[in-house]
């Protein structure tokens, strides 16, 4: 029972397996072929890159990616080529241009507000050092604990 | 000092807003880069007259569609009669993009539905498709006279899509000089 759930584990490895193979000469090129279908996205199952989706797109894509990376072309021309047809929402890393200075200023921009906001809750809150009682309630203070500690010993 | 209480409630008005804006938002709608762009160039045989080849240099000096349609695809099919009844109108012609489908049905999907394309080009494996950033069919391109796409509707074409977007679109284009 335990050998075959754990040959049942085996079964991801082989659906995997049916990708598609791609021989390299270069690996140098292979590692741009596997850089370039891990950030460009699969078009139709848009939260998945290139590399996982099994999107009949995707895998034109990869081919075409792959043809271009046998060819010789670099990140950027083959960037280039995909985002002149599929605009920048092909790329999963975002270019910094006019359109997404937000998407990339904004998580600053709020931990600035959040640092701003902190700092002025930390300042508005009396520091300790300040005198908060008078002469007459501090003999007062002392009178009661004096009590309490007495009848705590008692 | 009162006032500072009112701060979450505008904080949650403001996320109500980017929610509601969101919600309209198809995320599915990618807008693509080549409106304003000149048309791919593709050359292309038909699907019935294989021999005959048309290449995009062709169409220049009118206003044509390209719609891209496959057998396989199921809202192409929903898609058809409205296909057919804009043809009807003999406003432009509309050329078929068969994308990545096989003879045989494709010419039986025409036969059984209606043939309202000018022709069918083909593009079995699907490369046209990629240079003209198609990525779910169907898709309808709108060209210029002077070979500039001007306008791409993703997904089917519905009866209030021709009356709104493409009829007065085509209208517009076709007073233009080529």
């Amino acid at each position: 029972m335990r050998r075959a759930l754990l040959l049942l584990l085996l079964v991801p490895l082989v659906a995997g397996a049916a990708i598609e193979v791609h021989k390299f000469d270069d690996p140098g090129q292979e590692k741009l072929y596997k850089s370039l279908i891990s950030e460009l996205r699969c078009l139709v199952c848009q939260n998945q890159n290139l590399a996982d989706s099994n999107a009949d797109l995707a895998k034109d894509l990869r081919e075409k990616t792959y043809e271009m990376v046998v060819a010789g072309k670099s990140k950027e021309e083959i960037i280039d080529w995909m985002v002149a047809r599929y605009g920048d929402f092909v790329l999963y890393r975002p270019p910094l241009q006019r359109n997404t200075l937000l998407l990339w200023g904004g998580p600053f921009v709020i931990f600035l507000v959040g640092v701003v906001v902190l700092v002025r809750f930390i300042r508005r809150r009396p520091s300790g050092d300040r005198q908060v009682l008078t002469e007459e309630e501090r003999r007062q203070a002392e009178a009661l604990l004096g009590e309490g500690r007495e009848g705590g010993d008692a | 000092m009162k006032s500072r209480y009112l701060i979450p409630l505008a904080l949650f008005l403001v996320i109500v807003g980017f929610l509601a804006v969101g919600l309209k938002n198809d995320p599915k709608r990618v807008p693509s880069p080549l409106i304003g762009k000149p048309a791919p160039h593709f050359e292309l045989p038909t699907l019935y007259d294989p021999k005959e080849k048309i290449a995009t240099e062709q169409l220049r000096g009118k206003v044509w569609l390209l719609n891209v349609w496959a057998s396989w695809c199921v809202s192409c099919r929903a898609e058809h009669q409205v296909v057919k009844r804009f043809a009807q109108m003999n406003l432009a012609p509309v050329y078929g993009l068969n994308y990545k489908d096989e003879e045989a049905d494709a010419k039986a999907w025409l036969e059984s539905l209606g043939n309202p394309y000018e022709a069918s080009l083909v593009d079995r494996d699907g490369s046209t498709g990629i240079d003209w950033g198609v990525y779910g069919v169907p898709e309808t391109f709108v060209v210029d006279k002077k070979g500039i796409i001007r306008h791409k509707v993703i997904g089917p074409v519905t009866d209030e899509i021709v009356r709104d977007q493409l009829v007065p679109l085509i209208k517009k284009l076709k007073e233009e000089k080529g």
